[in-house]
């Protein structure tokens, strides 16, 4: 089953970390990716730039609306992702349980909806 | 002879559990489909044991029949999905045709019954899901029932219901016991569900009911079946303990016209003596396993209770002492009330009035009306009536339950009647020091 692992944290925090924290950060992202390539649990992963880069767009009322920023102000943003492949939710929830964003922002583990199956 | 009804309700009560933890592994984690054949199973017994007879054995008979109308479902679900040739069609009949049982043999059922457990307590379904599908699979109650308990309609429970099973089938709730490095940290959760299960039962937050018995005894069934399971789990009997040394005390706790006996003036008599007893059994078992968790803080007070033949033979000193410690171990305003409380026992009321007031000025608990509740208590034990009484309306504003409600109201009309009269020492608070009910307003569940 595939499992999408949203990073949720402060993006705030990485402007005002000294560069010798985020290179280590980021050095645990990359061993963290290793090991679940290695593994067999990777498919895809990506970083985000920051929600200030962010636009969002609707269709109301069949006009378009596009908008600056993203689709919430929140505390924490959407800041990068992994597609992983697991038996079952225990071990995606492992798997988050190792990301480095775990410690200080949220790990959001979402079941990919598999479009081949009925739904029901 | 017993009538059919009434063994196959006595059937239902003890084997549904067992019965659907089988079958849900047969079909694959599937838990609306194995609770909807393990009831046409027992709606098929209705039909045909009075035409046939009783069998021997109702449970293995149930579970073959169960067992049957899975293997009929799947294969149905796999031809109507037209996947008949995948493998993974043909692995999900050949899961639901394995031998149910070797049927003389039940002692490889507690496993399933583990996975059960496991799976309805699993973090990633919201508490009230987690509570609900408990009552519902592992101690067979009916939707209708649970929904009473709860005070929600069965529409409602149903679909709380329904969306539990559905994030379980979704999301891939695997159906097993967790590995052993995450054994502990998930058995934490499956105390912290029974004992919500418990305290939801032993004070209802609202309505005029004090004492659910129902739930209490649903949740020490289950504290029961988590401790045969999980026999080295130190904290599983720490839980059992806890919930036996409260339980023992529920004769004495309500008074005939439904109004709250606090502790001092409950009449010892009615105490169980034989839950009292098994209880006190559990905690010794405990720490002999070396517990030293919340729960095993919380029953160690309990059981001094339980031990103290008058109100005033209470080790009031050493309950202060453990609840020291119980601050240390899960930090929150109700331990630290609950503290106060035993310290003015201990020491006199002007030391808990004290820390009582560190506790307001903290601002912590202003929505709860056993701050002052307890305040109100000791300022009427120190003779300060007028005091007292500013306390008692404060805390009625705040209080939820009826028959608390009563006792506090009673109390304002004693000091108001006689405001420097001097009265008997009693426990500040008007629930036991020790009791297990969740804080609220809500702090961190207790690890």
């Amino acid at each position: 089953m595939k499992y999408l692992l949203a990073i949720y944290e402060n993006e705030k925090q990485w402007e005002s970390l000294p560069q010798a924290e985020s290179k280590q950060i980021i050095d645990e992202y990359r061993a963290f990716t290793d090991a679940i390539q290695k593994s067999g649990n990777y498919i895809a992963g990506e970083a985000l730039q920051p929600t200030t880069a962010a636009t969002s767009v609707r269709i109301r009322d069949g006009k378009r609306l596009t908008t600056d920023g993203p689709f919430a102000e929140t505390r924490e943003q959407l800041g990068g992702f992994y597609l992983v492949e697991a038996k079952d939710l225990d071990e995606a929830i492992a798997m988050a349980a190792r990301m480095p964003s775990a410690r200080w922002g949220t790990i959001e583990v979402r079941p990919i909806l598999d479009l081949a199956q009925p739904v029901g | 002879m017993e009538s059919l009804p009434s063994i196959l309700e006595r059937t239902h009560r003890a084997d549904y559990g067992p019965i659907v933890a089988r079958v849900i592994r047969l079909m694959g984690g599937d838990f609306a489909a194995a609770e909807e054949v393990v009831q046409e199973a027992f709606a098929a017994a209705l039909q045909q044991w009075p035409r046939e007879g009783i069998p021997a054995e109702p449970r293995a008979w149930l579970l073959r029949t169960a067992h049957h109308k899975a293997v009929d479902r799947v294969r149905r679900d796999v031809r109507l999905a037209a996947r008949v040739d995948t493998l993974e069609a043909r692995a999900r009949v050949e899961q639901a045709s394995a031998p149910a049982l070797d049927e003389a043999d039940w002692s490889t059922a507690p496993d399933d019954s583990l996975r059960l457990l496991f799976t309805c307590c699993h973090p990633a379904l919201g508490q009230e899901a987690q509570v609900a599908l408990a009552l519902r699979t592992l101690c067979g109650l009916t939707t209708e029932e649970v929904a009473r308990a709860f005070l929600v309609t069965p529409a409602t429970m149903a679909q709380r219901l329904v969306r539990a099973q559905r994030k379980i089938r979704d999301a891939r709730i695997p159906y097993v016991v967790p590995e052993v490095d995450a054994l502990e940290e998930r058995t934490h959760g499956v105390l912290h569900t029974l004992y919500l299960l418990f305290s939801e039962g032993y004070a209802a937050t609202e309505g005029a009911e004090l004492l659910r018995v129902d739930l209490c005894a649903e949740a020490l069934r289950l504290g029961r079946l988590a401790r045969s399971l999980l026999p080295h789990q130190a904290e599983v009997a720490s839980l059992l303990a806890l919930m036996l040394l409260h339980h023992s005390r529920r004769r004495a706790r309500v008074s005939a016209d439904g109004g709250l006996v606090l502790l001092d003036r409950q009449d010892r008599a009615l105490w169980d003596r034989e839950e009292m007893t098994e209880g006190l059994a559990q905690l010794d078992a405990a720490l002999a396993l070396g517990a030293r968790g919340v729960f095993t803080h919380q029953a160690a007070i309990a059981a001094l209770h339980a031990r103290a033949a008058r109100p005033e033979d209470t080790d009031w000193e050493q309950i202060a002492a453990l609840y020291g410690r119980l601050r240390e171990l899960a930090p929150g305003p109700v331990v630290e009330l609950n503290r106060a409380a035993a310290v003015a026992m201990a020491r006199g009321p002007e030391q808990g009035l004290a820390l009582v007031d560190d506790l307001e000025a903290s601002g912590r608990l202003t929505e709860y009306y056993l701050l002052p509740a307890a305040r109100a208590d000791l300022l009427r034990r120190l003779g300060r009536g007028a005091e007292a009484a500013v306390a008692y309306r404060r805390a009625l504003a705040l209080v939820r339950t009826t028959p608390e409600r009563r006792f506090l109201e009673e109390r304002l009309r004693e000091v108001l009647s006689s405001p420097e009269a001097a009265v008997r020492p009693t426990a500040p608070g008007t629930a036991s020091p020790a009791s297990p009910r969740p804080p609220r307003p809500r702090e961190a569940p207790p690890r």
